[in-house]
């Protein structure tokens, strides 16, 4: 779980991860709200275990999520946008 | 500065396009604009800054203070870039970088559509990634890098709640500390994972420690956090342990309960654009990473493409600033408008900056590149183990690019990005051969990942269309 | 102390060390450095037979047989290493986007069943409906397809792996970055000289791809080679949808996608262009446009070992009856001859008749006065 500072509020937006709805403040990237939604597990890895963000700068590709229908996202490079449907990503079945 | 519709302006020959808008990107573009040159700026990013000022420019007061002054005093280098003759791209990925007689051909995705930037000079400044910390239990959800933790706070004023373990070594990692002592989230625990003896080793490079900006910067925060977070030695076998998720930090003698753990053992130039645009690197023993090969006005092995910044060795944020105006100066050069005493005094600049570094180099050396047992994982894309490393080393490979094939290390979308260090020095120490000797990944484009849809969008003529299918191209709509 | 040395540690190399050290031989394999060009590591993986030996009957009929070879070569090959090969012969397409390409297709069809005498390998020509009707996938720009049974595609990287670990296994004793830069004739074999020192063993067996040539030379062995650079774009991994190959696209038993492929003649660069990928990704995307949306991960070259008429050279030297060159571009797809036929011919000390087209003796045929 990540918080944030006590700053100025900015603009909510509404998204929704894994088909439950959830907050994230306008300019975040995709990866920081989920992380301040609480939600540390974005994928199962390629042996099954659960991965979750770890570099937040694109170099790390385990923030692959599905967002609006298009598979294998970094979350970390997209800002979030109001509506955005996110779900976790499973392994490519063999 | 102007902000460039994508469609616009294809096919001008730029003078410049400079990849990366962190200190040495931002600091080479506004020289070169300044002096009348035609600079694009590429960055992936939202804004200016690069990773260590990410968020500058509209970052609440209250965080930038909390981030220090080094953070604050970044807004104003972000300032001065905008108001340069710059063309600046946000959000703009670099994925190919050929080199035709004369020219770079730089492809760009922006907004999932890509096109293609010429340019005479290309100067790569994309600065430097995490070093890799292969211990058990590194791929479990919830553990980061200290690099993620600072780019939460710094992109949107975020930090980890519960309790938050920094693992690892190095200044960055103490300073991020004190960052997160200020924001009302102080870690539970500091397990320091640099050599006991190598302050001692690193003293024969004091001089220049001495003589350099960081110590009373860094002595002050050392003493300052060792006030607010229980800092450990951390012994043999440190592991991260928990089931779906870290709960815990271990070694022996020890262990922390955690929600978070953040790891560090310093910074590694980012190498994938640099490799595949054919630039020459060579092993740097003391900094224990591959760098470019360059020359002393930061030229590659690739005649007009220049690399500045953390990106040509790590060397921090203000001696990239020195780069980045040298590199500048060597384009202005190249172009017959160089002027050799601001040449010259951006080479003392960044011969000053860089003093202090091999002290830091050698106090605060990783101890943890090779993963100290068989099941920790090597390479996180493909989840490939240790021990099946080992056991193509034992059969002989030649180096990484033959064990990448074997084994698919460097095959994911990572691209090498995480285990590809790793990978040379397990190589090296069962082997035993130089890291040097060894050799790195060869990465190859695109060195970002972009839809087969964008990709076929490319202009190709109809050579291109004779080397594919036989023939030229069919007129028609279907292309 | 070496019965044989094998110069080259590709798919090629490590198949005959593979042959010979099953055959009771000490075989010595001196391969070259991690960055030497290696077709092995820039190959499609294909086990091919439809379209090849046009106007070289006997080259078809030698890959039909090999193909039929490759099932008890896997597993063969995957007890000796542990590893599994993904073989898979489900049948192959060769999709044409218009009907130019479907009526060239099906006349070279046409033209190696009539010099084979029809024994070459089964094949149909179908129609756009029909190749949807198999691959539902398949899109509207798709005219019609060759489809051929007896074409497939295996791990190849998978398969180099598995030699070397067979060959490990058979006691083959393997040293990499040791290039073999000239080959000195002894009275009684040959001594192989490198920067890295020097070798004395009493055959040698040249399978060093593109650098095969100026060693063959050495040994009286003329080897007229091409140069021939393909270039392949790799997607992230998907969900199964391609349970077939096709000599340009295939789905790898690991999920990802490889779209190939470039003929290019005019360069000795590495550089992937991105103007070939692209063409090459249209065409993909045509013919299956579910890709559209997949990622590209990287895309790399290879040059083809492409002889000056893309067969085979299986040739042992005159005047040094113990060297031997094998070489061809076709290493997946006749791995399984060249464990078993090729390897045991070179181990009795002579080739035999059935791979008389293959040698050299080929080029020195003049045109009729």
């Amino acid at each position: 779980m990540f918080k944030h500072l006590p700053e100025a509020e900015v603009e909510t937006l509404h998204l929704v991860f894994d088909g439950a709805e959830i907050t994230a403040r306008r300019g975040a990237s995709l990866a920081e709200a989920l992380l301040a939604a609480g939600i540390a597990r974005f994928r199962e890895g390629p042996d099954g275990a659960p991965r979750g963000p770890y570099c937040l700068m694109g170099a790390c590709f385990e923030c692959l999520v599905t967002v609006d229908g298009r598979d294998n996202r970094q979350a970390c490079m997209i800002e979030v946008r109001d509506g955005m449907r996110v779900s976790s990503a499973k392994r490519p079945q063999a | 500065m102007t902000m460039h519709s994508p469609l616009a302006d294809s096919g001008k020959m730029l003078d410049l396009v400079v990849v990366g808008a962190g200190p040495a990107g931002m600091a080479a573009a506004a020289r070169a604009a300044g002096a009348g040159l035609s600079v694009t700026v590429l960055d992936e990013g939202r804004a200016p800054g690069g990773q260590i000022w990410r968020g500058v420019s509209d970052a609440p007061a209250a965080r930038a203070e909390l981030l220090g002054p080094d953070y604050v005093a970044g807004g104003k280098v972000a300032a001065a870039f905008s108001q340069s003759g710059a063309t600046y791209l946000r959000e703009a990925s670099v994925w190919s970088l050929f080199r035709a007689p004369g020219h770079f051909e730089v492809s760009v995705s922006v907004a999932g559509g890509s096109r293609v930037l010429l340019a005479r000079h290309v100067l790569l400044a994309t600065g430097a990634m995490e070093r890799p910390f292969p211990i058990p239990g590194w791929t479990l959800p919830g553990v980061m890098t200290a690099g993620a933790a600072q780019i939460a706070m710094k992109s949107s004023g975020l930090v980890p709640a519960g309790r938050t373990a920094l693992v690892g070594c190095g200044p960055l990692l103490y300073l991020l500390g004190m960052q997160l002592v200020n924001a009302g989230a102080p870690p539970v625990a500091m397990i320091d994972t640099s050599a006991s003896g190598a302050m001692v080793r690193a003293l024969r490079h004091l001089p220049g420690f001495l003589a350099s900006p960081l110590l009373p910067k860094g002595l002050s925060l050392m003493v300052r956090l060792r006030r607010r977070v229980p800092i450990w030695r951390a012994g043999p076998e440190l592991r991260i342990q928990g089931d779906s998720q870290a709960a815990a930090v271990s070694w022996h003698g020890g262990q922390v309960a955690v929600d978070h753990v953040l790891l560090h053992q310093g910074v590694v130039p980012s190498l994938n654009l640099t490799i595949a645009a054919g630039c020459q690197i060579h092993w740097d023993a003391r900094q224990r990473c591959f760098v470019p090969r360059l020359d002393d006005r930061g030229q590659s092995s690739v005649r007009g493409l220049y690399i500045a910044g953390d990106g040509g060795g790590i060397a921090g944020a203000s001696a990239a600033g020195f780069a980045g105006q040298l590199a500048a100066e060597g384009i202005l050069q190249d172009l017959g408008l160089g002027d050799a005493r601001r040449l010259a005094a951006a080479q003392r600049c960044l011969k000053v900056a860089r003093r202090g570094r091999a002290f830091l180099d050698v106090a605060f050396a990783p101890q943890h590149v090779l993963p100290p047992d068989d099941e920790t994982i090597v390479c996180r894309c493909e989840a490939i183990s240790a021990a099946d490393v080992r056991a193509a080393a034992r059969l002989g490979v030649p180096g990484p690019n033959q064990l990448k094939a074997f084994l698919r290390c460097g095959m994911g979308p990572c691209q090498g990005r995480q285990c590809g260090l790793i990978v040379t020095e397990l190589l090296a120490a069962e082997q035993r051969r130089s890291a040097g000797d060894v050799g790195y990944l060869r990465t190859r484009f695109p060195v970002k990942p972009l839809r087969l849809a964008e990709l076929a969008g490319l202009p190709a003529d109809r050579a291109a269309h004779v080397a594919v299918t036989g023939h030229p191209p069919k007129e028609g709509p279907q292309r | 102390m070496f019965d044989t040395a094998v110069i080259g540690g590709g798919l090629v190399g490590a198949s005959v060390a593979l042959g010979l050290a099953r055959a009771g031989e000490k075989v010595l394999v001196l391969d070259g450095a991690d960055l030497s060009p290696r077709a092995s590591r820039a190959n499609f993986a294909l086990v091919w037979v439809q379209g090849k030996g046009l106007g070289a009957p006997d080259y078809a009929l030698w890959s039909l047989r090999s193909a039929g070879a490759w099932p008890d070569f896997a597993l063969r090959l995957q007890r000796d290493a542990g590893l599994d090969l993904s073989l898979s012969q489900r049948g192959g397409f060769s999709f044409a986007l218009d009907e130019a390409e479907l009526a060239a297709l099906e006349r070279e069809m046409k033209q190696i069943d009539r010099e084979t005498n029809g024994r070459a390998a089964p094949w149909e020509l179908l129609d756009g409906a029909e190749v949807r009707r198999r691959v539902p996938d398949v899109g509207r720009g798709v005219v019609g397809a060759v489809f051929s049974p007896a074409d497939g595609h295996v791990n190849a990287l998978r398969l180099l792996h598995a030699l070397h670990r067979a060959i490990n296994h058979w006691h083959v004793t393997y040293e990499a970055s040791r290039p073999v830069t000239r080959i000195e004739p002894l009275a009684s074999g040959f001594r192989l000289h490198g920067e890295w020192g020097t070798k004395a063993v009493p055959r040698i067996v040249i399978a060093a791809g593109t650098g095969s040539d100026r060693l063959a030379a050495q040994v009286g062995i003329d080897v007229p080679l091409k140069r021939s650079r393909g270039q392949v774009v790799v997607t992230e991994k998907c969900a199964p949808f391609f349970p077939y190959v096709s000599a340009t696209l295939r789905q790898t038993d690991e999920g990802s996608v490889l779209i190939g492929d470039s003929d290019e003649t005019d360069t000795d660069s590495i550089e992937t262009r991105p103007d070939i990928a692209s063409v090459m990704s249209a065409r993909a995307m045509q013919v299956f446009p579910r890709l559209a949306d997949l990622n590209v991960l990287r895309s790399w070259t290879g040059f083809r070992v492409k002889t000056r008429d893309g067969l085979p050279i299986y040739q042992q030297s005159a005047d040094h009856p113990g060297a031997f060159a094998v070489l061809c571009h076709s290493g997946v797809t006749l791995a399984a001859l060249h464990a078993d036929v090729v390897a045991r011919q070179i181990h009795e000390g002579a080739l035999s008749g059935e791979l008389a087209p293959f040698s050299t003796g080929r080029f020195d045929v003049q045109a009729p006065a």
